[in-house]
């Protein structure tokens, strides 16, 4: 167990690496960035002291290696149009983001799950039809159109919620989510909901005929024994990983519901950033992004293991 | 269970199956798995089950228990009187819960492949814990206390630690035993074992053989042995039951079947067999032609279609089983042994 957890850990490191010089030549790649930066009206003196100041008029390998440098301390520049260090935005807008993720997450399990085992339960019911439908929505409805007519209904002709933006309360110094977020989190969770459908319906109906299940109920015991016991604790195997997937997924932060929404989060700030060719903010962005990504990965690996012996020995 | 006073029914039947119809109705149509399966088992003997693959072995004794996936299976007909209980109970005529008090209770299933037959996610001590909880009332602390020293009693070396391992940190021998614990951790008055060794090598096999037979005597059971291995029908088995495509063509005392033979098919199951001296390993599927398409509905003897000594009479009619000797049933018209001779 821990030496596979070690072993997981070093590939996460390397992966992480690989991002790192991903992120770092996806700037060289648009070739001189500094002719991106600054204005077309900048004299050439002006442009060469860009360029030294940013260090950029440095060998390659060197700048390469004081950006990986720089990154290991959380330090990917200032953004150059809040003027400010490019990691300090993103834990500024990380808690709309996860407030955001978190919600949908639970909306999506909440429906995604019992929706999945009902119909893996009873395949070819009236609620399998109902279940894998409502599934199938999920993943091919846009979830910006379906923003739109959610704001439309429910913000617009019925004022149950705000059409836009983030509040918060503070209690006992802990700040909470207000209904705000029911819209957005609603509208992103749908895509996950209908994965999990699925993916629980499959998995539900593939242990259902393992022979294993039918040992158990040659036992005698209880069909809810055989249930709960033997056929959804080997049904949620295969469920970790979708859900840790999904996870890093909604953590990321999405363009079009933060943006639709004006949601604070991070894929607002990316939106905005790459509209404003802030490089070191949408550096910043993509390697935090592929941070959680892979941090997710690894505790999914890690949650498997736990559950499943088959791994952990 | 209350425990039967084994005695009584001594050498009585304690199983007895009438015109078992089961069929699975699929999207390709109708399979008559079982087209009116009749046979018995007397308590403490052995009953070896033999036939080709889909000849309906395992689609009989699963039927009993209600332990066939349904939809598509459907128990179309017949009574199975099960006499190991306070009073006689037709076993197809029971509710959930009422089927559920005999499984692992009164009648234990030891399955063909332990591996996949056992949950990987739980350990084999609370596996076998389970229906101990179930059935006796035992607290889990007690169940698993009780586990262990099932799996000693099956032969599994450092029992405590074992029932606290998963079945795949077992060998294939040793992953039988414990399945074979499982299934007789209540004292079950019938064991039935589909084909528990084919998985298994020769030197394993005859070791689980052995320790089924100790079992049996040791906890006075009866036991059903399906197998395709007539050599360890042979060497284990009271009585022999000959099935073919949905059908019991013979039912014998062992010696009966290896020297009088009655049917045509059983005559040719023996010709597969390996003479005395031989080592290789015939097995059943060695005989020529295909089983019929259990698609279509039976209209005459089904064996006809290979029989070297189908006659006329044979696609006219399905035959009915006939008594042939003492204790000896085969279903078929000819009189085998005079035409042989
Ligand atoms: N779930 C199912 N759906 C459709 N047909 C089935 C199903 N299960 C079994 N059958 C059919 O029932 C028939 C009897 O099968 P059964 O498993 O009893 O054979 P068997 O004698 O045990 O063979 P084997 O020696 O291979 O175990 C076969 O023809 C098989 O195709
Ligand atoms: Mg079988």
């Amino acid at each position: 167990m821990q030496r596979y957890i070690l072993s997981r850990l070093i590939q996460s490191v390397f992966i992480l690496f690989g991002v790192l010089f991903i992120v770092f030549f996806m700037l060289q790649m648009t070739g001189d960035p500094v002719s991106l930066l600054i204005s077309r009206h900048s004299s050439p003196e002006e442009v060469e002291a860009m360029r030294e100041e940013l260090g950029f008029n440095r060998p390659v390998p060197a700048q390469f290696a004081s950006f990986i440098g720089n990154a290991l301390t959380g330090d990917f520049g200032k953004s150059l149009r809040h003027k400010q260090p490019a990691m300090d935005l993103i834990l500024d807008r990380l808690p709309a983001t996860v407030e955001l993720a978190t919600t949908a997450l639970l909306i999506s399990l909440i429906l995604g799950i019992p929706l999945g085992l009902i119909s893996g339960s009873n395949p070819g019911s009236f609620w399998d039809v109902l279940s894998r439908g409502t599934g199938l929505l999920g993943q091919t409805i846009p979830n910006f159109w379906l923003a739109l007519i959610l704001i439309l209904v429910f913000s617009v002709h019925l004022g149950w919620f705000p059409t836009f933006g983030r509040s918060t309360w503070t209690f006992l110094g802990m700040t909470l989510p207000t209904r705000s977020v029911i819209l957005p989190a609603f509208s992103l969770a749908l895509f996950t909901m209908g994965q999990l459908v699925r993916f629980t319906r499959s998995a539900v109906m593939e242990i259902r005929s393992e022979d294993f299940v039918r040992t158990a109920y040659s036992k005698g015991i209880a069909d809810r024994k055989v249930y709960f016991r033997h056929i959804l604790r080997n049904a949620a195997i295969p469920l970790i990983s979708i859900v840790g997937v999904q996870f890093g997924y909604l953590l990321s932060g999405s363009i079009y519901i933060e943006t639709i929404f004006s949601w604070p989060g991070l894929g607002n700030l990316l939106a905005e950033s790459i509209g404003n060719r802030d490089f070191a903010l949408v550096q910043a962005i993509a390697f935090f992004s592929s941070f959680v990504v892979v941090t997710l990965n690894l505790l999914t690996d890690i949650a498997y293991a736990v559950a499943d012996p088959r791994i952990r020995y | 269970m209350v425990k039967l006073n084994r005695d009584k029914i001594r050498n009585k039947k304690i199983l007895d199956v009438h015109n078992l119809v089961t069929r699975f109705h699929t999207f390709d149509g109708v399979v008559n798995a079982l087209s009116g399966v009749t046979f018995h088992l007397n308590h403490g003997e052995t009953l070896g089950v033999v036939g080709e693959s889909g000849s309906g072995k395992s689609v009989t004794m699963m039927s009993l228990l209600h332990l066939l996936p349904a939809p598509p299976a459907k128990i179309e007909g017949g009574q199975a009187f099960y006499y190991g209980d306070e009073a006689p109970v037709d076993l197809l005529t029971l509710n959930k819960s009422g089927i559920s008090r005999i499984r692992g209770d009164h009648i234990g299933f030891i399955f063909q492949d332990a591996l996949s037959a056992l949950n990987p996610v739980m350990t084999v001590g609370r596996q076998i814990g389970e229906t101990l909880v179930e059935h006796l009332g035992m607290s889990p602390s007690a169940a698993m206390k009780r586990s262990v020293e099932l799996l000693a009693y099956v032969g599994i070396p450092e029992p405590k630690k074992r029932a606290a391992a998963y079945p795949h940190q077992f060998s294939g021998g040793m992953r039988q035993r414990a399945m074979i614990a499982l299934s007789i951790a209540c004292e079950p008055n019938i064991i039935i074992a589909d084909e528990p060794t084919t998985a298994l090598d020769v030197t394993v096999q005859a070791q689980i053989i052995e320790l089924v037979q100790r079992l049996k005597k040791e906890m006075d059971m009866s036991v059903i042995w399906i197998t395709h291995d007539l050599g360890v029908v042979a060497g284990m088995a009271d009585r022999v039951m000959v099935m073919y495509a949905g059908h019991v063509v013979e039912t014998a005392p062992v010696d009966d079947i290896f020297y009088r033979p009655s049917h045509p098919y059983t005559i040719k199951l023996l010709g597969a067999l390996p003479k005395m001296g031989e080592t290789v390993h015939h097995r059943l599927e060695s005989i020529d032609g295909v089983p019929p398409d259990l698609l279509e509905k039976p209209v005459h003897c089904q064996y006809a279609w290979r029989c070297h000594m189908a006659r006329e009479r044979c696609w006219e009619d399905i035959p009915k089983s006939r008594q042939m000797g003492d204790r000896h049933r085969a279903a078929c018209f000819l009189d085998v042994a005079k035409e042989e001779a």
